[in-house]
This record gives structure tokens, sequence and C-alpha cells, in this order.
């Protein structure tokens, strides 16, 4: 009797996808939510949005988002991980957090999108923790 | 003038007097055959770091992981029995390499409880016995007993699992690290695992990135403009001076530990605007992780035992780093070699479990901050091996605080002369 392949052999252990959708943020940071395009779930979004970004659309992103940075965190802080899922629009936050994170580097320090004589080189996350 | 004391010789390398002041050469990194021979001397004789026993977390649990140095792929799994085993991917029927989807050069990972080849579907237990031949009664005096899985020597050490290719390793894992090792024993690795994985394709040989990160002499220059402006200037007129430097024996691993690290700065003018808000940066949060008690650290940590140590960076002969910063988290690197002039790249950050979301955006700058730092290294170094490669220059000077780098290629060296001495002999006893 033929066996069925797929039965006895390894399972990938896949590595969940998570999408953005059009949540929204909490409700403190409806200022926020006009820089919807910055909430990008992966990393490889982020930096790709960044390398697509022109200096002065980054600093427009970062003008908008540091001064609420410290809210951010204050409000972060009241979300515990470890536990029950974290909520869509306090995962949207985090991300557009990651984002500034991401943005920060052009404008804080390279005053240019990319890394300075990185050339093509990259290296991308291939396995970002989950929260 | 030498802010920190060095050895009564006068300097690092001449402590180590085996390894010379001399130029060095960096054929080792350009010269195929040579390349071929480090695969053999160096690659099939020591014990390689392939991962954490977290990735194998129950029964079943596997992983695989290319070894192109060694023309092999492995499989790792955590047995029945509670151990970690090891074996050559490769199905005894046909040759298929027996774990992988949809790309066979990609590595795999999963929980099975047996491994089936998708070619015939012969089967194998987690211990790797052959356990299942369809159309057994087709084959001539085959008995299963002889065809199981080929293994390979595996250990663990705090939680890394090590393999070694050869048919007797010359060591144990233990006796391999020796007292790099030691030093190290009792580190809360295992509480710290939360982890970002990075891999990146270089173009240039595998010793030449460990030599970037082996020194720290080129940080204030390469990377001066990730500082603010004062600092830059600041660290660039002081330079760089580590704090200690040790090379362990019998297998020449190493360790330099360095000051630094801000946690939180004297001076909020020091650091970037985005690391006094989320108080993090290129040593990680600031602030360390609550469960965990770092009070006791290994004595093998902060070695100079100086009130400004800030990171020590472990080099685990041949291509594996343990780099473990004052905050409390560490990162391992590893350099797996694909031709003379290209290697696999990873990058592993392990963390505390983040509490809360706002930790994780801490986390979230430590990770960025690595990466542009990294970037700015590895693309130096395909630079690097383009104008070792045109050999214009052959020999180049290293300083007192580029010992490691003297090291690394003086210990390949010497496993190379050897294994080449060795075969020498053996060809002549074979005429």
């Amino acid at each position: 009797m033929p066996i069925e392949p797929n039965v006895t052999s390894p399972s990938r252990s896949g590595t969940e996808e998570r999408r953005v959708t059009d949540t929204l943020l909490p409700p403190e940071f409806a200022d926020l939510e006009v820089w919807s395009d910055w909430i990008l779930a992966t990393e490889g979004e982020r930096y790709a949005k960044r390398l697509g970004s022109t200096m002065s659309e980054m600093q427009a992103f970062y003008d908008a988002a540091f001064p609420r940075l410290e809210a951010i965190m204050d409000h972060a802080r009241t979300v515990p991980l470890g536990g029950a899922p974290v909520g869509d629009a306090d995962r949207n936050l985090a991300h557009l957090a990651f984002s500034l994170v991401t943005a920060s580097f052009p404008v804080e320090a390279w005053k240019q999108p990319h890394v300075p004589d990185s050339g093509a080189a990259d290296i991308p996350l291939v396995l970002e923790p989950g929260f | 003038m030498a802010h920190f004391a060095k050895p009564e010789e006068g300097s690092w390398t001449e402590h180590y007097a085996h390894l010379g002041t001399g130029p060095v050469s960096y054929d080792d990194s350009i010269d195929p055959q040579w390349f071929e021979d480090e695969r053999e001397a160096v690659f099939k004789r020591s014990w390689l770091n392939v991962g954490r026993v977290e990735q194998l977390p129950r029964t079943g649990s596997y992983f695989t992981k290319e070894l192109d140095v060694a023309r092999t792929s492995v499989i790792l799994v955590k047995a029945a029995d509670g151990e970690i085993r090891g074996f050559h991917n490769i199905c005894r029927h046909r040759g298929n390499k027996l774990v992988w989807t949809d790309f066979p050069k990609e590595e795999d990972n999963g929980t099975c409880r047996q491994f089936a080849c998708k070619y015939h579907g012969w089967r194998y237990d987690l211990e790797g016995s052959l356990t299942f031949v369809q159309q057994e009664e087709e084959f001539f005096d085959l008995d299963k007993a002889d065809y199981g899985l080929v293994p390979v020597h595996v250990d663990t050490w705090e939680g890394f699992i090590f393999v070694n290719l050869a048919d007797e390793p010359e060591q144990g894992l233990r006796e391999f690290l020796g007292g790099m090792a030691t030093g190290l024993d009792g580190y809360p690795f295992s509480e710290m695992t939360y982890r970002y994985e990075y891999k990146a394709d270089v173009g240039a040989n595998w010793k030449l990135f460990i030599d970037a990160f082996a020194e720290f002499y080129h940080a204030p220059i390469l990377h001066m403009r990730q500082s603010v402006a004062d600092e830059a200037q600041k660290l660039a007129g002081v330079g760089f001076e580590a704090l200690h430097y040790e090379i362990f024996e019998p297998v020449a691993h190493s360790v330099v530990s360095s000051w630094g690290g801000m946690a939180p700065p004297s001076d909020p003018g020091m650091v970037k605007p985005i690391e006094n808000v989320l108080r993090s940066g290129l040593f990680g949060p600031w602030d360390k992780p609550a469960d965990i008690d770092l009070s006791n650290l290994p004595p093998g940590l902060n070695p100079a035992n100086h009130r400004a140590w800030g990171t020590d960076s472990f080099q685990i002969y041949p291509n594996m780093v343990i780099l473990i910063w004052e905050p409390g988290w560490y990162l391992t690197y590893h350099y797996w070699p694909t031709s003379v002039n290209s290697h696999r790249f990873e990058a592993n950050l392990y963390f505390a479990e983040p509490k809360n979301l706002a930790e994780r955006i801490s986390q979230e700058l430590a990770a960025v901050t690595f990466k542009e730092f990294s970037l700015q290294d590895g693309n130096t170094l395909e630079a690097t091996q383009t104008m070792i490669e045109s050999a214009v220059v052959r020999e180049f000077p290293l300083c007192d605080q580029e010992i490691l780098v003297r090291n690394l290629h003086h210990a390949v060296r010497e496993d190379v002369n050897a294994y080449r001495a060795e075969r020498d002999v053996a060809v002549t006893v074979g005429n």
C-alpha cells in the first residue's frame, strides 16, 4: 500500500506572518495616524521604507513622531508581554515606534537614507522575535 | 601614552611571544588551495557551534545546518531519550538530502516523530535507525541495521550545541574550549532567549570579517558618525585601548575586554536624542533585566576587573564569537565559509524576554544600532578583499590593539601547516 509521504515528513515550524490592517492606534495617539504608512510589521519593510524615502520625508515623520516618543513609551510600559496577546492598536503603535527608530539614524546621524559607504550591502533580519 | 596597564613585556603582542611582531601576510585569505586545506585542517577537525538548545525544545524538535565548508549538511534533533543527536543529512538509499523543504540549500527546522525521505519514502527514527524501507522485499539481503543515518559527534556547553565532523575528535568539547569555557561557566545564557537573527552573504574571506570584529582600533574612525559630534572628536583623539587581552590554550580561543557603555551616560549630550528617550543604544538597553542576577559574574568576564568595563568579545576558534555586554545581554557571530573569498555571516542577538512593550521598543533600538554598525563593517571588508587579491601589497603591519588578528591567522596557519605535513608524510609512506 502506498504511504502518504506527508504524514511522516518533518513539519516546518512556520513563523507566523503578521500583516498590518487599517487598525487604529490607541486613542491618545490619534494625531499620529496620518503617519500610518510607517506602521510596518517587519524589519525588512521598515528598512525598505527608509531607503525609499527622501530625507525631507523622513525628517517630517521624525519631527512629528519623536516629540511623542516619551508618551509612547509611557503607554508601552502599561502593555505587558508574555501573557495575553497584544491588541492591534498597541501592536501598530510599537511598529510605528520601530519605524521611528529606523528613521532616526538618517535623521540624527547620517543625513542620508542609507548607511554611508554601505553600497548595496544588507544584513537582513531573518528571525524577528514576536510579541 | 597607555591609559590601561599592559603586560610587563611592554605589549600584549610581546606577552604572547610566539606571535611575533612583524608584518603579516593575508595570502591565507586569497589562495584557493589554502582554502581547500582549511576545509580539512580547520573545519573538519574543530568543534563547530551550530545552534543553541532552545532551538530544540521538545522530543522531535530538529533543525538542519548547511556546512558548505565541509561539503555537508547536518541534522540536529532532540531524540526520545532527551539527548541531542546529530546526523549527516543524507538518506542511505540513494543519497538524497533527507530533511529540507522547497529549497534544498535552505536550512530547515520543525518537529517530527521520524524522518522520511521525499524520494522513496525510507524512514528513520530520531535515533537515526532505519525503520522502514518501501518494498523492502525487492532488495537483496538488506539488513536495516546496516543503514542507519551517519552520526556526527555532538556535545553542548552552556546550552551551545557543537558538532565535530572528525571520525574521532582530537579532544572532547570541554578540552577544546579549555580555559575560555571555564571562565564563562555559569553566565545566565539560558535566561536570555529572546533572539534576533541576521544573515548575510559577504564577499570576503571568513577570517577578514573575524578580524574586523577582533579589534576595536577601527571603532573611533569607521563609526565616528554614529556618535554625536563632540563625542566623536573626543573618541578619535583618544583612540582605542582594550582593558585586557587573553589567548587561551590548548586551542587559541581569545578574548578582548573593553571599556564603554553608557548606562545611563553621565552627560545626556553624549548620546543621540532617541537613545535618551529609549534608554538604549549600541551597548543595549540601559536598564538591566530585572529577573536575572548579574551580581556575581563568572571570573572570565571583565578579566581586568575594571570599573569602566563594557563588553567582552570571545573568539571561539575557528569561526564563532560570543560578545557579552555589561548591561546584561549577549550576541554571537558565526562566519561560515562558502569559498576563498565569500562567507555566510550570521549574527544572533539574545536578550531577556521583554516584560512589557516599552522594553521591546528599547531592544529594537539596540538591534537596529547593531545593524547600522555591521553594515559599515561589512562593506569595508569587501573593499579589503578585492585589494588584497590585487597582491600589490603582500605584507601588512599590525599594532598591539590588533593582536587577535595576528592570533587568528597564526592559529589557522599552524593548523594548515600541520595538516600539510601529515599529508606529505602519508603520501611518502603510501609511495
